[in-house]
């Protein structure tokens, strides 16, 4: 299988199977729409008008020549590594900690509807955390990376405990043949001199939440008084970014169909000062107002593209910046086992509520039918993992043809389940944003390398 | 070759001999292999 796709004047062409791209010239591409089909005497006459008998047949050589090499039109050899996978062991590697189902801000697009999770306001006792960290150690095996991220609801209305969390891990990971690596989430409206020295020095990651320019940010993310909330943090945001020399955290932003301009909000947030940016599609009800429509495809493929060319200028004029989403590794990445599995949940990644109840990931916390045990019990309903366990993109049909299979995993099981109340069928609108991506980031890619 | 530059070769092939350890990060697209 290849895809092949024409942006900003390239001719791109992925060998989905191998991995292989290849950037090459139009009689190239054009003949590839026949090179599967017809004899090569008849792809001349059908592109007699364009190219002349001997151009396409040297063209036609040369394609022959990359399929020879195994380099195009590659099989798919992967199958193979799912019964490997199916035989590994059990094991839990990463925890999202819902330190706080509360939260100071209301936005409106929140799926933890103002950090509550469809349940009541909670904050995590130091006891539970400590538990989970128990759990985690237990649960992981030979694993020795372990991960735990702190979420919420808003974290930093819960800070004592996340200290008191993180000293009791690093307490006991050496003497259990352990290495654990922190994330924090948080809105900014707690932050102050203390916890950014705090974060500095023991998150590996910081997530720092704001939706790009004022009026956006303030529309979707206001105070229970509503009022905004963009001024407040944007300076401590900047304090922090640069206290960790523009590494190790993302500004993380949300887009809605009310920002359907989005790329402006990425380039707002980088004339601020960022380098670590993402702004991302909104996970809605298709009722509300702000959520993405299918009809809004076309809007948001031409925005992903102004921002990969903006992206490309931008870099060339010595401004550079990361956009999270148009991030690719062509020469190496993980595994193709990494590849066909994705992220995890509900089998290596798991979510705890405030009142130590494991849930498949953060985005079904409060779904009672989804949870699977408690940091006392360990994982009981070992039903609900058995069939995350099945989500790897070779269980997906609508995955088996498609090119973006290496690089999305199937896409996001949460968003499967919410838009068609099953784990393996994939959120139509986020594959076609996601492919979009992708081939932004690969014509990125191609462009550097012709520089 | 005249026509076609090739910008990566047997990405996805290399790695399964060699994969499926899990102690990387969790995620897709360019996600680092603490093994290699």
């Amino acid at each position: 299988m290849i895809h092949k796709y024409s942006m900003n004047g390239l001719f791109i062409v992925l060998d989905v199977n191998s991995g292989a791209v290849h950037v090459v010239d139009e009689i190239v591409y054009d003949i590839l729409d026949f090179y599967k089909e017809l004899p090569l005497d008849e792809i001349i006459s059908k592109l007699k008008e364009k190219y002349s008998a001997d151009a396409v047949k040297e063209a036609y050589g040369e394609i022959k020549e990359l399929e020879n090499e195994k380099l195009l039109y590659t099989e798919d050899i992967y199958k193979e590594v799912i019964p490997l996978i199916e035989r590994r062991d059990p094991v839990v590697k990463a925890l999202c900690l819902h330190i706080a189902h509360d939260c100071n801000l209301k936005c409106k697009y929140c799926f933890a509807e103002e950090g509550e999770y469809h349940g009541k306001r909670e904050l995590m006792s130091l006891e539970v955390g400590k538990k989970a960290i128990d759990f985690l150690i237990k649960a992981s095996g030979k694993r020795k990376n372990l991960e735990v991220d702190f979420f919420g609801g808003e974290p930093l209305m819960n800070f004592d405990v996340v200290k008191g969390i993180v000293e009791y891990a690093r307490s006991i990971e050496k003497d259990n043949g352990k290495n654990f690596r922190f994330t924090i989430t948080t809105n900014g409206i707690l932050l102050n001199d203390d916890i950014m020295e705090y974060i500095n020095e023991n998150m590996h990651n910081v997530v720092l939440s704001i939706d790009g320019r004022k009026e956006v940010h303030d529309r979707m993310r206001p105070r229970a008084g509503g009022q905004g909330s963009y001024d407040n943090i944007v300076p401590k945001f900047q304090k922090l970014a640069e206290s960790r020399n523009q590494t190790d955290y993302y500004v993380r932003g949300t887009f809605t169909r009310h920002n359907l301009d989005f790329g402006k909000d990425v380039l707002h947030l980088a004339d601020l000062g960022f380098k670590q940016i993402s702004v991302e599609p909104v996970v809605a009800d298709p009722s509300e107002d702000y959520a993405i429509q299918e009809e809004d495809l076309p809007v948001i493929f031409e925005e992903y593209e102004r921002l990969a060319k903006d992206i490309i200028k931008r870099r060339k004029e010595g401004k550079w910046f990361n956009f999270f989403h148009f991030m690719i590794d062509l020469t190496g990445g993980p595994c193709v086992t990494k590849r066909l599995v994705g992220c995890g949940s509900g089998t290596e990644y798991l979510a705890v509520t405030p009142t130590g109840d494991l849930y498949p990931c953060h985005q079904f916390v409060g779904q009672e039918q989804f949870k699977m045990g408690t940091v006392d019990t360990g994982v009981v309903n070992t039903d609900i993992r058995k069939d995350f366990e099945q989500c790897n993109v070779y269980n997906k049909p609508v995955c088996q043809n498609c090119w973006a299979k290496f690089y999305c995993s199937g896409g996001c099981v949460a968003n499967s389940y919410n838009s068609h109340g099953d784990l393996i069928t994939p959120y139509e609108i986020g594959c076609e944003m996601q492919k979009k991506r992708i081939e932004c980031a690969i014509m990125i890619k191609a462009v550097e390398n012709e520089e | 070759m005249k026509h076609v530059k090739t910008l990566n070769t047997k990405l996805l092939q290399n790695t399964v001999a060699k994969g499926g350890c899990g102690e990387c990060q969790t995620s897709v697209a360019n996600q680092a292999c603490e093994n290699r």
